[in-house]
């Protein structure tokens, strides 16, 4: 995780459809579709917080927060 | 200008989610990309009105959580016109399909261009008809493969952008669902313009277009988009001419129809009384 | 006070109308016989503050109005002919949203292109069920113009009433004459707006909710409701839904809403039906010459010839026709079409085998000749 910064992941997963785009596109392979095709955060430590898998989710089920540590 | 976290649940009828589209179909990201320009630009849910038409795209007005209406098969445009002219301080935007803005509702396109009525219009264009079972549209391109085209489309292929220009629209872009930062900046500005903006968001149909024409899955469409545009004028353009050009390509200043028959017929005439 | 009297033509008629009532938003394309409605309007309108706007198309502007309905306004498209069929998909949509919204169909001579500049009625069929699906609509028509003036006014007052588009029926005949119309001083006729929603802003407003008093009240986009309208089966919160119950809820309304008032809702006139042994049913201009020929019947040959006018045509008003047709040894109506009321007339009264039918088709009015020629088979007598 990128210093001083706090990243929260929430996926609705009565929303996402597992398209994919989302870990398909993550710059730091931070996502993955679990066994039930639904997009989870498996290594969030290493994300970025470029936000790129929200604005591209055609489900609008990604919401990352990102806090400025101190 | 909002200076508040963007909020997508402020912005739709999160009971009628998860919405009704295919996965990885690209229109949900034009979603997220309108919504986001709205929370930029501030506007109140209250002074926004979409109206859509018919078809996949055309969807998404019942999501929205602003004055919307679904209207009929390429009527969106001429509905918008009465709306907008009817309630000037209404932010009007026209998010509809390839089909419905092109064939069906081109004659209409061509007008709304001609007027400069300040509406934004966000052609969807996945160049398919999706709704009904993945038919070919003027935006399909020749060769392009569709159940009623199962040979190939024989049609000549066909530049919206060409055609928004040529008509008079103000204000004309084109981006993609990859560059999804880029739509939402996009269709900012297309907002903010005083006068008709159209701007055509690429955005893939994996389930029609994709299976018929061997295309992938969602990501590699996506991929496609990444691959296969450029900023207009990029210099990749010279080796590449077939590659699609994505930017602002008209943004200028024209008197707008709403204002224009304010000052020059209604002004005008209560003056003389 | 001097009466505000005006010798005018119908299509000034039908504007004047426009006006007393409200109307606020006009949207239309060239068509004759119906463009002076387009003309008039494009000047008066502006003057007080109202919008008038020419589009690409029919179907364009029929769309237009509706869009305008949406965000408050009263409006109007008039059209004639082809003009018509193209609207359908419009009227259709308005139907099923409950937009409130008036059409004028200056009839002419169909089908197709037909005869721009000749009378007919062929359309009234098309009034009824232009559009695809199950729906009920309203439509009226007059033979004189202080009457086009009226019928046009209570057009405006039954659309924002029943939020249903209203047909305007007048013809070619009745939008080219010049009669005397007496304007009448505001508050003379009654004008009716639209109910808004007492629901405040920010609370749940339903636009399809009908009320304790059986109305659905409207809001304005921009007045901070935030509906959404749709020409799928919808809710009464206005999303899709087409589930069989809720289908079958929403088609009985658009129906029902309309032909359960189907006597409120008649406009008619009678003339000389006290006592009347022969009845003529008419509408539109063919009144005229029914009124001509029933004079001529009873002060040249003492036969009581008596005229029921159909002001509203659609919803049918079978119950009146009935009862005012109850004693007549015979009923004819007069149309100028191949026959299209007629055969309502025979569907409601108790002895259809004697209705007869006076008809013209050649885009030349019915002439009170014509329909004394029905008179005589029918009586034995003619003048």
């Amino acid at each position: 995780m990128a210093k001083g910064k706090s990243i929260e992941h929430i996926i609705d997963k009565s929303w996402c459809k597992g398209c994919g785009i989302c870990v398909h596109f993550c710059p730091k392979q931070v996502l993955e579709l679990n066994s039930d095709e639904k997009a989870v955060a498996a290594r969030p430590e290493d994300c970025i917080g470029c936000k790129l898998c929200e604005l591209r989710c055609p489900d609008l089920a990604i919401q990352i927060i990102v806090k400025e540590g101190e | 200008m909002s200076d508040t976290e963007f909020d997508v649940k402020k912005y739709i009828r999160a009971q009628f989610f998860p919405q009704m589209w295919c996965p990885g179909c690209g229109h949900g990201t034009v979603m997220g990309a309108l919504l986001r320009a709205i929370h930029d630009l501030g506007l109140d849910n209250n002074d926004v009105s979409v109206i859509s038409g018919i078809g996949c795209s055309s969807r998404i007005s019942g999501y929205l959580d602003f004055n919307t209406a679904h209207t009929m098969h390429g009527r969106a445009l001429p509905t918008a016109t009465g709306v907008k002219l009817a309630n000037p301080n209404l932010k009007v935007i026209v998010p509809f399909g390839d089909g419905d803005s092109t064939a069906i509702g081109g004659n209409h396109f061509i007008h709304a261009c001609r007027r400069n009525i300040d509406i934004t219009a966000i052609v969807m264009n996945n160049r398919i008809y999706g709704m009904t079972g993945g038919q070919y549209s003027p935006m399909s391109g020749c060769g392009v493969k569709a159940s009623t085209a199962p040979y190939g489309v024989p049609d000549r292929s066909f530049d919206l952008m060409e055609l928004a220009k040529g008509a008079g629209a103000t204000f004309v872009a084109r981006t993609t669902v990859y560059h999804a930062k880029e739509a939402q900046n996009t269709i900012k500005k297309a907002i903010e313009h005083k006068g008709f903006s159209v701007v055509e968001i690429l955005s893939m149909c994996p389930t029609q277009f994709g299976r018929k024409n061997k295309a992938g899955e969602a990501p590699q469409m996506m991929e496609w988009y990444k691959d296969n545009t450029v900023p207009m004028g990029s210099k990749k353009l010279a080796d590449n001419p077939d590659l699609i050009q994505r930017g602002v390509f008209v943004d200028e200043v024209a008197p707008e129809y709403c204002e224009t028959y304010q000052e020059n017929v209604i002004d005008k005439v209560m003056k003389k009384g | 006070m001097t009466q505000n009297i005006q010798f005018i033509p119908g299509s000034d008629a039908c504007i004047e109308g426009a006006l007393y009532a409200g109307c606020d938003f006009f949207a239309g394309y060239p068509i004759t016989p119906s463009s002076e409605v387009a003309e008039g309007l494009a000047a008066a309108l502006p003057k007080r503050g109202g919008k008038f706007i020419q589009m690409e198309d029919e179907i364009a502007s029929m769309a237009c109005i509706i869009g305008a309905a949406l965000a408050g306004k009263k409006v109007m498209t008039a059209t004639s002919g082809p003009g018509f069929s193209l609207k359908q998909e419009g009227i259709g949509y308005a139907c099923m949203t409950e937009t409130p919204c008036v059409i004028a169909n200056i009839q002419r001579g169909g089908p197709s292109t037909g005869n721009p500049t000749h009378v007919a009625q062929g359309d009234t069929m098309q009034a009824r069920w232009g559009s695809h699906g199950d729906h009920s609509i309203i439509a009226m028509t007059a033979s004189n113009l202080q009457d086009v003036f009226k019928i046009t006014v209570e057009a405006f007052n039954l659309a924002e009433q029943y939020r249903t588009p209203v047909i305007l029926m007048f013809d070619e005949a009745t939008q080219h004459l010049r009669e005397k119309v007496v304007i009448p001083e505001p508050g003379e006729i009654e004008v009716i707006d639209r109910i808004r929603t007492k629901i405040p802003v920010g609370e749940q407003y339903y636009p399809y909710l009908t009320d304790a008093n059986g109305q659905r009240p409207m809001s304005d986009f921009g007045a901070g409701h935030r509906f959404h309208v749709t020409g799928l089966h919808h809710n009464i919160m206005g999303f899709p839904d087409v589930s069989p119950a809720n289908v079958d809820a929403l088609i009985h309304h658009l129906v029902d809403k309309i032909e359960n008032k189907a006597n409120e809702l008649a406009r008619y006139k009678e003339y000389y039906m006290d006592d009347a042994d022969y009845v003529i049913v008419a509408y539109g201009t063919t009144t005229r010459s029914a009124i001509q020929a029933a004079e001529d019947y009873r002060n040249q040959l003492g036969i009581k010839v008596g005229v029921l006018e159909l002001q509203t045509v659609w919803p049918f008003a079978g119950d009146i026709v009935r009862e005012k047709c109850a004693n007549a040894k015979a009923v004819i109506v007069a149309e100028m079409n191949m026959g299209q009321i007629v055969n309502e007339v025979k569907r409601v009264v108790a002895q259809p085998e004697k209705v007869f039918f006076s008809n013209r088709v050649d885009n030349q009015i019915i002439k009170p000749s014509d329909i004394k020629a029905a008179l005589r088979m029918i009586t034995g007598k003619g003048v």
